[in-house]
């Protein structure tokens, strides 16, 4: 077996640039920074993408097995000797894909920025929250440990947080950061405690023995966990539900996804960062680094299927009503990761039956290159615009010529257009649906072409719509000049995600990523396609003839819909259910007796040891008298206590 | 080989090579303060590195000598303290007529302690105990002009003189009943009956006086405060750890047959430590009666930990005195330059002292983050073990009480860090100038602190090369 260890500098250098950055970045080097991050984060990617190529072109297949390889590890924490807290990389299909896609996108991310946040006061601030966010990331996806998982989990939170509040100045920016971290932080709750559950039965925490002994049905480990149940269900399940609650969180699935479309709040490149390509996808990633125990419980997977359908309808219906570009933008996040979750969810372990994983795989590698590329085209758009809203644009077309035409792939991509990138793992996804699920098949038709539409509701809005009006922007507010679609370092990243939004399709995904790392033969069902790709037509013609020009038939329509539009318009009141709960239940009713207690008896037992302590300290102060005969005399005193205590008493 | 002897005495012969080497400098023509303290400095420094080369183990002397791996690493311990003592002191020396022979006393308290750990016969303990304890009733009154330091040369010696009188009659009583005083043949006459109880009883009231374990503790209050820094410092890291090794080492190894009363034994006074240290601690305003009293609080956590009686139990002593050593030492650190360079030695004086000297601040304010146990410094593992340590013996009153002193203790601890960071002062300490090696010395400590913690190696080698009941 063949060294890998080198990959362990695929993440320590975004930290070290972290570290760099963080300490001396505001003094010493502000003009450098985003020069200094990138070069660190390019060496990343050419070190991701070699190890990319070793893994899967020289020597990771074994058999025509793809093996599992735990290239370090190294105990940090031992609380006995089966229990451990390790640090490791593991390096499998799955680790080295997103490996590539985490460092691509940031990369990407990074370069886009240069151009972007130029001017910003906390520019090396911003590079260095950046780093810190692609390290996180980077250890999550490489940690052998489910323990380790969780630590970078917690990480990647932190630094999400600190790049949606980037502009701490706003309100809003605030607000939304920490309504992000509050949300993720209670579903990470549920994912401490399957954790636990998960490492109480299983003996360990290690992610390789945890499946070892979960899946052989024989196990002592196996038995115990699911002979013991609570509230009905088998310990295995609760415990992969809960695992999945964190994933959830993290991946703004239904109802934990209300943190997500307040998030855009971020600078823009930080939403194609984070809310695109990496930090929300880690919930899939999590449930298929677990897979192999999750294919064990039927009612697990089941949970997984329908929060990801239902995910997915959910938000496509939503994203078809909001103006907020961005914020469209958020909920087809939301909409593509439930299809993901769902792929997952109907798969099985192993074999032809895998088809679901390796799709949503797939389909997690396509979507981050189409998907950071259309925020960061919606970036360009809101850098010239200055604002995120619809009614402000229109017929930028002509503007920018280049973001348009990455916009304009980048939507048929993600509407599953042949032969762009979305259309190949797509189709696997409705294949795969097809054959183990018809009402998920449906949900997920369905879905499919209410993308197509808001997709390009979106389109029109921005690049079609009315004419060119920009031009009177001559100088906004803030003083800046009127830019056409800003540097190369803006451009550049738009035309490589676009190179990639069309090419990535074409990559042989099944012979590289599946659940049991044998390669799977897919072929592409010419029959088959033909109905999602007619209804995504469809749907873009319906869009078009709404939206290219302003002609109201889209108002009328959605007054046709009435109280659907506007509830799907209000985002079907989710977040006002949770108002309702926290202020009008849970304050009133949990908070403040827990409050009373708080101040009344915790303070006040508090204070009584305090008070306590003072007085008897007070009292005995005498002791210390400063005279060495006394002193003396206390000292045969406590040898005669001692001896009458051990000799007579308790001897 | 007949060369093993001079390897496995090989720390006790570069203390004692360096001691005459002092010696001879003192002799000889007038040097710069300077020049001596760079000299002494870097001769510790190699004097840490020697105990790290040529491990051997043995015995010597008819098992009057014994060392191991744990006891090298101690040893190890304690010259890592002396050094940083050393730099820290630097400023104070400087401009001491009689730098050499502080030197000459200190290390010959050490030379002293070596021996104590390595002992493997009580007389040969009580010779090494004596030869640590003498010289430090000296290095007390160094301070020749105070009036305050004199006072406590002579509580010291007269206290140690006392507590030495009561160690001297328990060995005899033991000597009495067992008719040995060599440790390996001692724990076959070990039975428990009364008069070796009481044997017993003097014998742990006389290390529970050096480790100042309450109601023993009397002394060391006064003697911390009037004290020179270093010497107060010397106290309470070197000559508690050292006596805390050799305790364990009696405990485990020779009163192995009376171990469920010495259990009981420890934690009386652990509870009574603890409370009492922590009690006082709260009403002083001296800063080095502060710690004095701290550091007695501590060392009733450290005999929760020893009264484990296994291997952690050991192990978490050693790893708890190390992770001490920097905490301790950092705060004594500062409060050295702060009285070698202002005089001013009260925490009152040190309101507003993040104002004008930051870095100070941190140093001393994570030094009492980790004395007072708060993750992540490396206190809290320290104590942490410690609590496990004791926790195996299933006496969770004692647990549940110790965890709420630290409450106390807590209160206290931040009570200092508050008046560092908040407290407004109009006539604050002005901006100091740390010598450089002083420095060094603190950083040091802050990064062992910090690194102790987490590098989960030191522990594992710690408890490794530890020994249970």
């Amino acid at each position: 077996m063949s060294n890998y260890l080198y990959i362990l500098w695929i993440p320590l250098l975004p930290l070290a640039t972290f570290v760099l950055l963080g300490l001396f970045g505001r003094k010493y080097l502000s003009g450098i920074a985003g020069i200094i991050g990138t070069a660190s984060l390019l060496t990343s990617t050419i070190l991701s993408f070699v190890a990319a190529k070793q893994y899967f072109f020289v020597d990771g297949k074994v058999n025509g097995v793809f093996q599992k390889i735990v290239a370090l590890k190294y105990t940090w924490l031992e609380f006995s000797p089966n229990v451990s807290i390790d640090l490791g990389i593991i390096v499998d299909p799955i680790s080295v894909m997103m490996l590539v896609v985490v460092t691509s996108v940031s990369l990407m991310v990074h370069v886009f920025s240069l151009g972007y946040m130029k001017g910003e006061e906390r520019f090396a601030t911003y590079y260095a929250f950046l780093s810190l966010f692609t390290f996180s990331m980077l250890g999550l996806i490489l940690s052998a440990n489910i323990f380790q998982v969780y630590m970078f989990w917690e990480l990647v939170g932190v630094s999400s947080f600190l790049l949606i509040s980037y502009y701490f100045n706003k309100p809003s920016a605030v607000a939304a950061s920490k309504k992000a971290f509050i949300v993720t932080r209670f579903a990470d709750l549920g994912f401490l405690i399957g954790i636990l559950i998960l490492g109480f039965y299983g003996g360990t925490l290690d992610i390789g023995l945890l499946i070892e002994r979960f899946t052989s049905v024989h196990s002592t480990q196996f038995l115990s966990i699911t002979s013991a149940s609570f509230l009905g269900a088998s310990m295995l399940t609760w415990g992969l539900v809960l695992v999945f609650m964190g994933g959830a969180g993290k991946s703004a699935m239904f109802p934990l996804h209300i943190w997500l479309p307040d998030a855009m709040e971020g600078p823009t490149p930080v939403s194609a960062l984070i809310h695109a390509a990496t930090m929300v996808v880690a919930g899939v990633y999590l449930v298929a680094r677990m897979f192999p125990v999750f294919s064990m419980d039927e009612s697990a997977l089941n949970i997984v299927t329908y929060v990801g359908a239902a995910s997915a309808l959910f938000a496509a219906v939503i994203a078809c009503t909001q103006t907020d570009i961005k914020r469209v933008l958020a909920y087809s996040t939301m909409s593509q990761i439930g299809y993901m979750m769902f792929a997952l969810g109907i798969s099985k372990n192993g074999g032809e039956n895998g088809l679901g994983y390796m799709a949503s795989m797939f389909h997690l590698f396509t979507h981050a290159f189409f998907k950071s590329l259309l925020f960061l085209g919606a970036g360009s758009v809101i850098h010239m615009v200055h604002s995120n809203e619809m009614k402000d644009m229109g017929g930028l077309r002509k503007l920018m010529p280049i973001t348009h035409i990455a916009f304009l792939i980048a939507c048929l991509a993600i509407a599953g257009i042949p032969p762009f990138a979305g259309f190949f793992s797509k189709e696997e996804i409705l294949t795969a649906a097809f054959h183990e699920n018809k009402i998920v098949y449906g949900i997920a038709l369905f879905t499919a072409a209410l993308t197509s539409f808001y997709m390009f509701r979106l389109y029109f809005n921005i690049f079609w719509s009315k004419e060119a009006p920009v031009a009177a922007h001559g100088h906004d507010d803030n003083g800046h000049e009127s830019h056409g679609e800003g540097p190369w370092v803006m451009k550049l990243p738009l035309l490589i995600l676009a190179a990639c939004a069309v090419g990535v399709g074409f990559i042989p995904f099944s012979q590289f990523v599946t659940s049991d790392g044998a390669a799977l033969e897919t072929h592409v069902d010419v029959v088959f396609s033909i109905a999602p790709v007619v209804l995504s037509v469809l749907a873009i013609l319906l869009a078009t003839s709404f939206y290219k020009n302003q002609n109201g038939k889209s108002d009328k329509v959605a007054a046709a819909f009435g109280g659907f539009y506007t509830a799907a318009y209000k985002k079907f009141y989710v977040d006002e259910v949770y108002i309702f709960i926290t202020k009008k239940i849970i304050f009133p009713f949990i908070g403040q007796p827990i409050a009373w207690a708080d101040k009344n008896i915790v303070d006040g037992f508090m204070q009584l040891l305090a008070k306590t302590t003072s007085k008897i300290s007070e009292l005995i102060k005498g002791l210390q008298s400063g005279k060495v005969q006394n002193y003396a005399m206390y000292f045969f005193g406590g040898v005669a206590v001692l001896s009458i205590l051990f000799i007579h008493i308790w001897k | 080989m007949t060369y093993n002897i001079f390897i496995q005495l090989r720390q006790e012969l570069v203390l004692t090579v360096l001691i005459f080497v002092l010696l001879f400098i003192k002799l000889g023509k007038d040097r710069s303060n300077e020049s001596i303290l760079n000299f002494i400095n870097v001769a510790l420094l190699i004097n840490l590195a020697a105990g790290f080369c040529c491990q051997e183990t043995g015995e010597l002397f008819n098992g009057m000598f014994t060392t191991n791996a744990l006891i090298v690493f101690e040893k190890d311990l304690l010259n890592l303290a002396i050094l940083i003592i050393s730099m820290q002191s630097y400023a104070w020396l400087k401009e001491n007529k009689n730098v050499i022979e502080f030197y000459l006393l200190t290390l010959t308290s050490l030379l002293g302690m070596f021996f104590m750990i390595s002992s493997g016969n009580l007389l040969m303990f009580y010779l090494g105990l004596e030869m640590s304890t003498i010289p430090l009733a000296a290095a007390a009154n160094f301070d020749l002009t105070k009036r305050k330091s004199s006072e406590a040369a002579m509580k010291l010696i007269l206290s140690s003189a006392f507590s030495s009188a009561i160690l001297l009659l328990g060995i005899s009583f033991l000597y009495g009943t067992s008719g040995t005083l060599t440790f390996s043949i001692l724990t076959a006459h070990i039975n428990g009956n009364p008069l070796q109880m009481f044997a017993f009883i003097l014998l742990i009231s006389g290390f529970a006086f050096k480790i100042s374990a309450v109601p023993f503790h009397l002394w060391t209050a006064d003697v911390y405060e009037g004290a020179p820094v270093a010497v107060t410092s010397f106290l309470s890291v070197i000559s508690k750890g050292a006596v805390l090794f050799t305790l364990v080492n009696l405990l485990y190894k020779v009163f192995t047959p009376i171990a469920s009363t010495w259990y009981l034994v420890l934690i009386v006074l652990a509870a009574a430590t603890i409370l009492i240290g922590n009690l006082f601690a709260i009403r002083q305003d001296n800063f080095k009666r502060f710690l004095a009293f701290s550091s007695i609080a501590q060392v009733g956590f450290i005999l929760i930990g020893i009264s484990g009686s296994s291997q952690i139990g050991s192990a978490s002593l050693v790893y708890f005195i190390l992770i001490y050593i920097f905490s301790n030492l950092a705060a004594f650190g500062v409060v050295s330059v702060v009285s070698a360079l202002t005089g001013k030695e009260n925490i009152s004086d040190f309101k507003g002292f993040y104002k004008t000297n930051p870095m100070l601040s941190w140093v001393l304010t994570i030094a009492l983050f980790s004395l007072a146990g708060v993750p992540p410094t490396a206190g809290f593992f320290g104590k942490l073990f410690l609590m496990m340590a004791g926790a195996a013996k299933g006496n969770y009153a004692l647990i549940t009480f110790a965890a709420l002193n630290m409450v106390i203790s807590f209160y206290y601890y931040l009570r200092v860090v508050k008046a560092v960071f908040m407290d407004e002062n109009a006539t604050p300490i002005d901006k100091l100038q740390v010598p450089n090696v002083s420095k060094m010395a603190m950083y040091i400590c802050v990064a062992g602190i910090i690194v102790t913690g987490f590098a989960s190696v030191v522990y594992d080698y710690i408890y490794s090369i530890s020994i249970g009941l």
